[in-house]
Protein backbone atom coordinates (compact mmCIF):
# COMPACT_ATOMS: atom_id res chain seq x y z
CA UNK A 1 0.00 0.00 0.00
CA UNK A 2 1.19 3.21 -0.52
CA UNK A 3 2.39 5.46 2.10
CA UNK A 4 2.06 2.77 4.26
CA UNK A 5 4.38 2.09 6.80
CA UNK A 6 6.44 -1.21 6.82
CA UNK A 7 7.36 -0.91 10.46
CA UNK A 8 4.04 -0.56 11.43
CA UNK A 9 2.64 -3.72 13.32
CA UNK A 10 -0.95 -5.28 13.20
CA UNK A 11 -2.68 -4.57 16.13
CA UNK A 12 -5.29 -6.59 18.19
CA UNK A 13 -8.03 -4.44 19.74
CA UNK A 14 -11.67 -5.08 21.71
CA UNK A 15 -14.47 -2.94 20.53
CA UNK A 16 -17.03 -2.30 22.95
CA UNK A 17 -19.61 -0.72 20.61
CA UNK A 18 -23.27 0.54 21.17
CA UNK A 19 -25.91 -1.66 19.35
CA UNK A 20 -29.12 -0.54 19.37
CA UNK A 21 -31.99 -2.18 17.01
CA UNK A 22 -34.16 0.51 16.55
CA UNK A 23 -35.48 4.24 17.90
CA UNK A 24 -37.67 1.65 20.20
CA UNK A 25 -35.34 -0.42 21.33
CA UNK A 26 -32.74 -0.47 24.34
CA UNK A 27 -29.57 -0.76 23.25
CA UNK A 28 -26.36 -1.68 25.36
CA UNK A 29 -22.68 -2.17 24.47
CA UNK A 30 -21.39 -4.91 22.87
CA UNK A 31 -18.01 -6.46 23.25
CA UNK A 32 -15.93 -7.45 20.12
CA UNK A 33 -12.16 -8.79 19.46
CA UNK A 34 -10.71 -7.59 16.33
CA UNK A 35 -7.74 -8.83 15.01
CA UNK A 36 -4.78 -7.91 12.49
CA UNK A 37 -5.89 -3.99 12.24
CA UNK A 38 -3.64 -1.79 10.23
CA UNK A 39 -2.45 1.77 12.03
CA UNK A 40 -2.59 2.49 8.46
CA UNK A 41 -6.15 2.32 8.24
CA UNK A 42 -8.54 4.89 9.45
CA UNK A 43 -11.04 4.86 12.37
CA UNK A 44 -13.77 3.67 9.88
CA UNK A 45 -12.08 1.37 7.54
CA UNK A 46 -11.23 -0.44 10.58
CA UNK A 47 -15.23 -0.56 11.40
CA UNK A 48 -15.37 -2.15 7.78
CA UNK A 49 -13.05 -4.54 8.87
CA UNK A 50 -15.35 -5.47 11.98
CA UNK A 51 -18.57 -5.60 9.51
CA UNK A 52 -17.16 -8.11 7.18
CA UNK A 53 -16.15 -10.23 10.12
CA UNK A 54 -19.60 -9.50 11.64
CA UNK A 55 -21.55 -10.68 8.14
CA UNK A 56 -19.63 -13.38 7.01
CA UNK A 57 -20.32 -15.09 10.76
CA UNK A 58 -24.25 -14.18 9.64
CA UNK A 59 -24.47 -11.15 12.46
CA UNK A 60 -25.71 -7.91 11.80
CA UNK A 61 -23.12 -5.35 10.79
CA UNK A 62 -22.77 -2.18 13.09
CA UNK A 63 -24.78 0.82 11.89
CA UNK A 64 -22.51 4.26 11.59
CA UNK A 65 -22.70 7.13 9.30
CA UNK A 66 -20.78 7.75 6.45
CA UNK A 67 -19.91 9.64 2.92
CA UNK A 68 -16.71 11.67 2.07
CA UNK A 69 -14.34 9.74 4.46
CA UNK A 70 -12.23 13.23 3.61
CA UNK A 71 -13.29 15.28 6.34
CA UNK A 72 -15.63 17.15 4.72
CA UNK A 73 -19.11 16.39 4.62
CA UNK A 74 -20.01 15.76 8.46
CA UNK A 75 -21.54 12.81 7.99
CA UNK A 76 -19.87 10.59 10.58
CA UNK A 77 -19.57 11.29 13.83
CA UNK A 78 -18.89 8.47 16.72
CA UNK A 79 -18.02 8.99 20.43
CA UNK A 80 -14.90 7.23 20.89
CA UNK A 81 -12.92 6.83 24.04
CA UNK A 82 -15.11 9.41 26.13
CA UNK A 83 -14.63 12.24 22.94
CA UNK A 84 -16.67 13.24 19.81
CA UNK A 85 -14.55 11.93 16.81
CA UNK A 86 -11.73 10.52 19.21
CA UNK A 87 -8.79 12.10 20.93
CA UNK A 88 -7.14 13.42 18.53
CA UNK A 89 -8.07 17.50 18.09
CA UNK A 90 -9.16 19.09 14.96
CA UNK A 91 -10.18 15.88 13.29
CA UNK A 92 -13.36 13.70 11.89
CA UNK A 93 -13.66 10.33 12.94
CA UNK A 94 -12.90 8.98 9.48
CA UNK A 95 -9.81 11.55 9.29
CA UNK A 96 -8.55 9.52 12.62
CA UNK A 97 -6.32 6.47 12.06
CA UNK A 98 -5.63 3.75 13.61
CA UNK A 99 -2.30 4.51 14.46
CA UNK A 100 -3.28 6.64 17.46
CA UNK A 101 -4.02 3.78 19.10
CA UNK A 102 -2.05 1.19 20.47
CA UNK A 103 -1.95 -3.01 20.61
CA UNK A 104 -4.02 -4.52 22.66
CA UNK A 105 -6.58 -1.50 23.56
CA UNK A 106 -10.00 -1.39 24.50
CA UNK A 107 -11.87 1.42 22.55
CA UNK A 108 -15.05 2.10 23.18
CA UNK A 109 -17.65 3.45 20.64
CA UNK A 110 -20.93 5.24 21.24
CA UNK A 111 -23.80 7.42 19.22
CA UNK A 112 -23.75 11.11 20.43
CA UNK A 113 -26.01 11.33 22.60
CA UNK A 114 -28.86 14.40 22.94
CA UNK A 115 -32.73 14.71 23.56
CA UNK A 116 -32.66 16.49 20.09
CA UNK A 117 -30.45 13.73 18.28
CA UNK A 118 -32.56 10.37 19.04
CA UNK A 119 -30.62 6.97 18.12
CA UNK A 120 -31.72 5.72 14.78
CA UNK A 121 -29.83 2.40 14.78
CA UNK A 122 -26.63 1.29 16.61
CA UNK A 123 -24.32 4.72 16.17
CA UNK A 124 -26.91 6.30 13.54
CA UNK A 125 -28.38 9.29 15.18
CA UNK A 126 -30.93 11.64 13.68
CA UNK A 127 -29.65 14.76 12.89
CA UNK A 128 -32.27 16.17 11.28
CA UNK A 129 -32.60 18.88 13.85
CA UNK A 130 -29.76 20.88 12.74
CA UNK A 131 -31.68 20.68 9.01
CA UNK A 132 -34.71 22.36 10.66
CA UNK A 133 -32.30 25.11 12.51
CA UNK A 134 -30.82 25.34 8.88
CA UNK A 135 -34.25 25.97 7.64
CA UNK A 136 -35.72 28.19 9.86
CA UNK A 137 -33.42 30.85 8.52
CA UNK A 138 -30.08 29.67 7.84
CA UNK A 139 -29.93 31.41 3.71
CA UNK A 140 -30.18 34.36 2.23
CA UNK A 141 -32.65 34.63 -0.18
CA UNK A 142 -31.93 35.99 -3.52
CA UNK A 143 -33.82 37.72 -6.33
CA UNK A 144 -34.37 36.41 -9.81
CA UNK A 145 -32.22 37.78 -12.66
CA UNK A 146 -28.84 38.85 -14.06
CA UNK A 147 -25.98 37.34 -12.64
CA UNK A 148 -24.44 39.44 -10.74
CA UNK A 149 -20.83 40.47 -10.93
CA UNK A 150 -17.88 38.70 -8.69
CA UNK A 151 -16.93 40.57 -5.76
CA UNK A 152 -18.93 43.69 -6.81
CA UNK A 153 -19.76 44.60 -3.18
CA UNK A 154 -16.53 45.52 -1.28
CA UNK A 155 -16.52 43.12 1.59
CA UNK A 156 -13.44 43.69 3.89
CA UNK A 157 -11.22 41.10 4.18
CA UNK A 158 -10.68 40.81 7.67
CA UNK A 159 -14.49 40.03 7.57
CA UNK A 160 -14.61 37.62 4.33
CA UNK A 161 -12.12 35.72 6.82
CA UNK A 162 -14.42 35.46 9.50
CA UNK A 163 -17.77 34.78 7.70
CA UNK A 164 -15.74 32.10 5.96
CA UNK A 165 -13.73 30.37 8.97
CA UNK A 166 -17.82 30.20 10.35
CA UNK A 167 -19.03 28.88 7.18
CA UNK A 168 -16.65 25.45 7.47
CA UNK A 169 -18.98 24.28 9.76
CA UNK A 170 -19.70 20.97 8.40
CA UNK A 171 -22.62 20.21 10.62
CA UNK A 172 -21.63 16.61 12.25
CA UNK A 173 -23.04 17.94 15.64
CA UNK A 174 -19.62 17.15 17.56
CA UNK A 175 -19.94 20.46 19.58
CA UNK A 176 -23.77 18.67 20.74
CA UNK A 177 -22.10 15.22 21.46
CA UNK A 178 -18.78 16.80 23.25
CA UNK A 179 -20.98 19.40 25.68
CA UNK A 180 -22.24 18.84 28.74
CA UNK A 181 -25.64 20.20 28.21
CA UNK A 182 -26.15 18.88 24.33
CA UNK A 183 -26.16 22.32 23.66
CA UNK A 184 -26.11 23.50 19.35
CA UNK A 185 -25.29 26.80 20.02
CA UNK A 186 -21.93 26.63 17.90
CA UNK A 187 -23.11 25.04 15.17
CA UNK A 188 -25.86 27.48 15.27
CA UNK A 189 -24.35 30.71 16.08
CA UNK A 190 -21.55 29.04 13.36
CA UNK A 191 -24.71 29.38 10.90
CA UNK A 192 -25.77 32.66 12.06
CA UNK A 193 -22.54 34.84 11.78
CA UNK A 194 -21.56 33.58 8.72
CA UNK A 195 -24.62 35.05 7.31
CA UNK A 196 -24.85 38.20 9.76
CA UNK A 197 -21.45 39.55 8.93
CA UNK A 198 -21.98 39.41 5.15
CA UNK A 199 -23.44 42.34 3.31
CA UNK A 200 -26.12 39.81 1.63
CA UNK A 201 -27.11 38.24 5.11
CA UNK A 202 -27.58 41.47 6.53
CA UNK A 203 -30.68 42.31 5.17
CA UNK A 204 -32.63 39.20 6.95
CA UNK A 205 -29.78 39.28 9.57
CA UNK A 206 -32.88 39.95 12.50
CA UNK A 207 -35.33 37.29 11.92
CA UNK A 208 -32.94 34.93 11.03
CA UNK A 209 -31.40 35.00 14.45
CA UNK A 210 -34.90 35.17 16.08
CA UNK A 211 -35.99 32.53 14.34
CA UNK A 212 -32.89 29.99 14.36
CA UNK A 213 -32.26 30.47 18.11
CA UNK A 214 -36.34 30.32 18.44
CA UNK A 215 -35.82 26.75 16.68
CA UNK A 216 -32.97 25.51 18.23
CA UNK A 217 -35.22 25.81 21.72
CA UNK A 218 -38.26 24.13 20.12
CA UNK A 219 -35.77 21.03 19.22
CA UNK A 220 -34.31 20.43 23.03
CA UNK A 221 -31.16 21.16 22.35
CA UNK A 222 -29.57 22.36 25.82
CA UNK A 223 -28.06 26.04 26.91
CA UNK A 224 -24.68 27.27 26.49
CA UNK A 225 -22.60 27.24 29.85
CA UNK A 226 -19.65 28.59 28.38
CA UNK A 227 -17.29 25.13 28.84
CA UNK A 228 -16.16 25.62 25.52
CA UNK A 229 -15.82 22.32 24.98
CA UNK A 230 -17.73 22.18 21.87
CA UNK A 231 -14.88 24.42 19.85
CA UNK A 232 -12.13 22.30 21.58
CA UNK A 233 -13.73 19.16 19.79
CA UNK A 234 -15.38 20.60 16.89
CA UNK A 235 -13.06 19.15 13.67
CA UNK A 236 -12.83 22.28 11.46
CA UNK A 237 -12.24 24.58 14.37
CA UNK A 238 -15.28 26.90 14.83
CA UNK A 239 -14.47 29.18 17.62
CA UNK A 240 -16.53 30.17 20.74
CA UNK A 241 -16.40 33.98 19.30
CA UNK A 242 -19.43 33.28 16.95
CA UNK A 243 -21.77 32.02 20.23
CA UNK A 244 -20.70 35.83 21.72
CA UNK A 245 -21.81 37.20 18.22
CA UNK A 246 -24.81 34.95 18.63
CA UNK A 247 -25.88 36.27 21.27
CA UNK A 248 -25.05 40.05 20.45
CA UNK A 249 -27.15 39.79 17.31
CA UNK A 250 -29.98 37.94 19.04
CA UNK A 251 -29.98 40.75 21.76
CA UNK A 252 -30.43 43.55 19.07
CA UNK A 253 -32.79 41.80 17.25
CA UNK A 254 -34.73 40.90 19.83
CA UNK A 255 -34.78 44.63 21.14
CA UNK A 256 -35.19 46.45 18.00
CA UNK A 257 -36.86 44.18 15.57
CA UNK A 258 -41.17 44.51 14.84
CA UNK A 259 -41.33 40.88 15.04
CA UNK A 260 -43.57 40.91 18.47
CA UNK B 1 -46.38 35.06 25.40
CA UNK B 2 -45.38 38.37 24.66
CA UNK B 3 -41.89 39.39 22.32
CA UNK B 4 -40.62 40.30 26.04
CA UNK B 5 -41.03 37.31 28.30
CA UNK B 6 -40.53 35.39 25.53
CA UNK B 7 -36.98 36.62 24.83
CA UNK B 8 -36.31 36.28 28.38
CA UNK B 9 -37.60 32.51 28.82
CA UNK B 10 -35.55 31.96 25.79
CA UNK B 11 -32.13 29.76 26.52
CA UNK B 12 -29.69 32.94 25.38
CA UNK B 13 -32.68 34.97 26.88
CA UNK B 14 -32.02 33.20 30.73
CA UNK B 15 -28.30 33.01 29.96
CA UNK B 16 -28.42 37.21 29.57
CA UNK B 17 -30.44 37.26 32.37
CA UNK B 18 -27.75 35.05 34.44
CA UNK B 19 -24.50 37.07 33.36
CA UNK B 20 -26.33 40.46 33.81
CA UNK B 21 -27.29 39.14 37.43
CA UNK B 22 -24.19 37.61 38.00
CA UNK B 23 -22.12 40.89 37.26
CA UNK B 24 -24.04 42.87 39.20
CA UNK B 25 -23.82 40.48 42.58
CA UNK B 26 -20.30 41.24 41.52
CA UNK B 27 -20.24 44.78 42.05
CA UNK B 28 -21.96 43.72 45.42
CA UNK B 29 -18.99 41.27 46.81
CA UNK B 30 -17.21 44.49 46.22
CA UNK B 31 -19.24 46.56 48.52
CA UNK B 32 -19.54 43.96 51.18
CA UNK B 33 -15.50 43.76 51.23
CA UNK B 34 -14.73 46.97 51.13
CA UNK B 35 -17.14 47.44 54.25
CA UNK B 36 -16.16 44.63 55.61
CA UNK B 37 -12.47 45.89 55.61
CA UNK B 38 -13.11 48.31 59.10
CA UNK B 39 -12.90 45.01 60.63
CA UNK B 40 -8.88 44.55 60.68
CA UNK B 41 -9.29 48.24 62.39
CA UNK B 42 -7.85 47.68 65.57
CA UNK B 43 -10.19 49.95 67.54
CA UNK B 44 -12.54 47.22 69.04
CA UNK B 45 -14.64 47.31 66.82
CA UNK B 46 -16.32 51.14 66.62
CA UNK B 47 -15.41 51.69 62.76
CA UNK B 48 -17.09 48.23 62.11
CA UNK B 49 -20.20 48.46 64.34
CA UNK B 50 -21.30 52.60 62.78
CA UNK B 51 -20.54 51.18 59.20
CA UNK B 52 -22.85 48.36 59.47
CA UNK B 53 -25.58 50.44 61.63
CA UNK B 54 -25.28 53.03 58.62
CA UNK B 55 -26.05 49.75 56.06
CA UNK B 56 -28.60 48.62 58.10
CA UNK B 57 -30.63 52.57 58.39
CA UNK B 58 -29.61 54.63 55.38
CA UNK B 59 -32.71 54.76 53.07
CA UNK B 60 -30.21 53.92 50.09
CA UNK B 61 -28.59 51.21 50.81
CA UNK B 62 -31.98 49.54 52.18
CA UNK B 63 -33.65 49.99 48.79
CA UNK B 64 -30.39 48.57 47.40
CA UNK B 65 -31.29 45.63 49.88
CA UNK B 66 -33.99 45.26 47.81
CA UNK B 67 -32.44 44.83 44.26
CA UNK B 68 -29.98 42.81 45.76
CA UNK B 69 -32.45 40.20 46.98
CA UNK B 70 -33.90 40.47 43.38
CA UNK B 71 -30.84 39.41 42.07
CA UNK B 72 -29.96 36.67 43.97
CA UNK B 73 -33.46 35.31 43.25
CA UNK B 74 -33.12 35.94 39.33
CA UNK B 75 -29.59 34.54 39.75
CA UNK B 76 -30.94 31.17 41.23
CA UNK B 77 -33.95 30.68 39.63
CA UNK B 78 -32.66 30.88 35.93
CA UNK B 79 -29.46 28.52 36.78
CA UNK B 80 -32.45 26.20 38.30
CA UNK B 81 -34.32 26.14 35.24
CA UNK B 82 -31.31 26.10 32.77
CA UNK B 83 -30.13 23.11 34.79
CA UNK B 84 -33.30 20.89 34.35
CA UNK B 85 -33.28 22.13 30.97
CA UNK B 86 -29.70 20.70 30.15
CA UNK B 87 -30.63 17.33 31.98
CA UNK B 88 -33.32 16.92 29.65
CA UNK B 89 -31.40 17.57 26.75
CA UNK B 90 -29.19 15.04 27.49
CA UNK B 91 -31.16 11.86 29.08
CA UNK B 92 -29.22 8.94 27.84
CA UNK B 93 -25.86 9.48 29.03
CA UNK B 94 -21.54 8.24 27.81
CA UNK B 95 -20.45 5.07 29.30
CA UNK B 96 -17.00 6.48 28.90
CA UNK B 97 -16.42 10.34 28.81
CA UNK B 98 -13.79 12.23 29.09
CA UNK B 99 -14.62 15.96 29.70
CA UNK B 100 -11.36 17.00 31.51
CA UNK B 101 -9.85 16.94 27.97
CA UNK B 102 -11.82 19.45 26.89
CA UNK B 103 -13.19 22.12 29.18
CA UNK B 104 -12.20 22.89 33.42
CA UNK B 105 -14.02 21.74 36.51
CA UNK B 106 -15.47 24.66 37.35
CA UNK B 107 -16.95 25.54 34.26
CA UNK B 108 -18.57 22.05 34.35
CA UNK B 109 -19.53 22.84 37.97
CA UNK B 110 -20.88 26.23 38.41
CA UNK B 111 -24.43 24.17 39.82
CA UNK B 112 -22.68 22.67 42.34
CA UNK B 113 -20.26 25.78 43.17
CA UNK B 114 -23.62 28.01 43.23
CA UNK B 115 -25.13 25.31 45.72
CA UNK B 116 -22.44 25.78 48.52
CA UNK B 117 -22.70 29.25 48.09
CA UNK B 118 -25.76 29.39 48.12
CA UNK B 119 -25.68 26.97 51.88
CA UNK B 120 -22.93 29.20 52.96
CA UNK B 121 -25.39 32.23 52.24
CA UNK B 122 -28.06 31.16 54.32
CA UNK B 123 -25.85 30.12 57.06
CA UNK B 124 -24.03 33.82 56.99
CA UNK B 125 -27.44 35.85 56.81
CA UNK B 126 -28.36 33.52 60.06
CA UNK B 127 -25.16 34.36 61.87
CA UNK B 128 -25.06 38.06 61.28
CA UNK B 129 -28.25 39.70 59.34
CA UNK B 130 -30.44 37.46 61.46
CA UNK B 131 -29.13 38.83 64.74
CA UNK B 132 -28.33 41.99 63.71
CA UNK B 133 -31.75 43.11 61.87
CA UNK B 134 -34.43 41.14 63.63
CA UNK B 135 -32.72 39.75 67.14
CA UNK B 136 -31.17 41.70 69.70
CA UNK B 137 -28.03 42.56 69.90
CA UNK B 138 -25.63 43.94 72.98
CA UNK B 139 -25.61 47.80 72.76
CA UNK B 140 -22.31 49.56 73.68
CA UNK B 141 -22.09 51.92 75.75
CA UNK B 142 -22.62 55.63 75.02
CA UNK B 143 -23.49 54.99 71.00
CA UNK B 144 -26.73 54.45 69.21
CA UNK B 145 -25.20 51.58 67.37
CA UNK B 146 -25.35 48.09 68.61
CA UNK B 147 -22.11 45.58 68.85
CA UNK B 148 -22.50 43.57 65.78
CA UNK B 149 -18.69 43.15 66.11
CA UNK B 150 -18.91 41.20 69.35
CA UNK B 151 -21.07 38.75 67.34
CA UNK B 152 -18.16 38.31 64.53
CA UNK B 153 -15.56 37.68 67.22
CA UNK B 154 -18.02 35.05 68.99
CA UNK B 155 -18.87 33.24 65.60
CA UNK B 156 -15.50 33.16 64.22
CA UNK B 157 -14.33 31.32 67.13
CA UNK B 158 -16.17 28.37 66.19
CA UNK B 159 -14.06 26.33 63.95
CA UNK B 160 -17.13 24.73 62.43
CA UNK B 161 -17.84 28.08 60.91
CA UNK B 162 -14.48 29.32 60.42
CA UNK B 163 -13.46 25.81 58.13
CA UNK B 164 -17.40 26.59 56.37
CA UNK B 165 -16.81 29.83 55.70
CA UNK B 166 -13.39 29.16 54.29
CA UNK B 167 -14.73 26.27 51.81
CA UNK B 168 -17.31 28.64 50.46
CA UNK B 169 -14.95 31.47 49.75
CA UNK B 170 -12.69 28.74 47.83
CA UNK B 171 -15.66 27.74 45.89
CA UNK B 172 -16.45 31.28 45.40
CA UNK B 173 -13.28 31.78 44.17
CA UNK B 174 -14.11 28.77 41.64
CA UNK B 175 -17.65 30.11 40.43
CA UNK B 176 -16.09 33.55 39.50
CA UNK B 177 -12.79 32.33 37.43
CA UNK B 178 -15.42 30.72 35.30
CA UNK B 179 -18.65 33.01 35.97
CA UNK B 180 -16.73 36.62 34.94
CA UNK B 181 -15.25 36.27 32.01
CA UNK B 182 -18.38 33.61 30.92
CA UNK B 183 -21.03 36.46 31.86
CA UNK B 184 -18.92 39.28 29.01
CA UNK B 185 -18.94 36.15 26.35
CA UNK B 186 -22.74 35.36 27.30
CA UNK B 187 -23.66 38.90 26.73
CA UNK B 188 -21.91 39.11 23.55
CA UNK B 189 -19.61 41.34 24.99
CA UNK B 190 -15.70 40.02 23.26
CA UNK B 191 -13.30 41.88 21.22
CA UNK B 192 -9.64 40.63 20.31
CA UNK B 193 -8.74 43.83 22.14
CA UNK B 194 -10.49 44.03 25.17
CA UNK B 195 -11.32 40.18 26.11
CA UNK B 196 -7.90 39.22 27.01
CA UNK B 197 -8.34 41.63 29.62
CA UNK B 198 -11.43 40.57 30.67
CA UNK B 199 -9.91 37.03 31.21
CA UNK B 200 -6.84 37.98 33.25
CA UNK B 201 -9.07 40.59 35.19
CA UNK B 202 -11.40 38.27 35.85
CA UNK B 203 -9.28 35.68 37.30
CA UNK B 204 -7.65 38.10 39.38
CA UNK B 205 -10.37 39.56 40.64
CA UNK B 206 -11.97 36.15 41.62
CA UNK B 207 -9.05 35.41 43.74
CA UNK B 208 -8.74 38.23 45.55
CA UNK B 209 -12.07 38.77 46.39
CA UNK B 210 -12.31 35.51 47.67
CA UNK B 211 -9.20 35.73 49.66
CA UNK B 212 -10.10 39.02 51.07
CA UNK B 213 -13.30 37.55 52.75
CA UNK B 214 -11.51 34.28 53.83
CA UNK B 215 -8.75 35.96 55.71
CA UNK B 216 -11.62 37.62 58.02
CA UNK B 217 -12.82 34.54 59.58
CA UNK B 218 -9.05 33.49 59.67
CA UNK B 219 -7.80 36.66 61.20
CA UNK B 220 -10.33 36.27 64.07
CA UNK B 221 -10.21 33.25 64.99
CA UNK B 222 -6.59 33.04 65.09
CA UNK B 223 -5.80 36.93 65.92
CA UNK B 224 -8.57 38.32 67.93
CA UNK B 225 -9.34 38.00 71.18
CA UNK B 226 -12.26 39.81 73.09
Amino acid sequence: MAGSNPNAKPMDLTLKIWRQKDKNSAGQLVTYPLKNISPDMSFLEMLDVLNEELLVAGQDPVAFDHDCREGICGMCSLFINGRAHGPERGTTTCQLHMRHFNHGDTITIEPWRAAAFPVHKDLIVDRSAFDRIQQAGGYVSVNTGGVPDANEIAIPKTIADKAFDAATCIGCGACVAACKNASAMLFVSAKVSQLAMLPQGKVEAKTRVENMVAQMDVEGFGACSNTGACAAECPVGISLDNIAMMNREYLGAKASSENV
Amino acid sequence: MNWFTKTFSSTIGRKIIMSVTGLFLCSFLVVHLVGNLTLFYQDGGEAFNIYSHFMANNPVIRTMEIVLVLGFLFHIYDAIVLTRRNKVARPVGYAENHPQENSTWSSRNMGLLGTIILVFLLVHLWNFFVPARFGELEGVPNAEYTNLYAEVVRAFKNPIYVGLYVISMIALAYHLIHGFQSAFQSLGLTHKKYTPFIKTFGVAFSVLISLGFALIPLYFFFFVNL
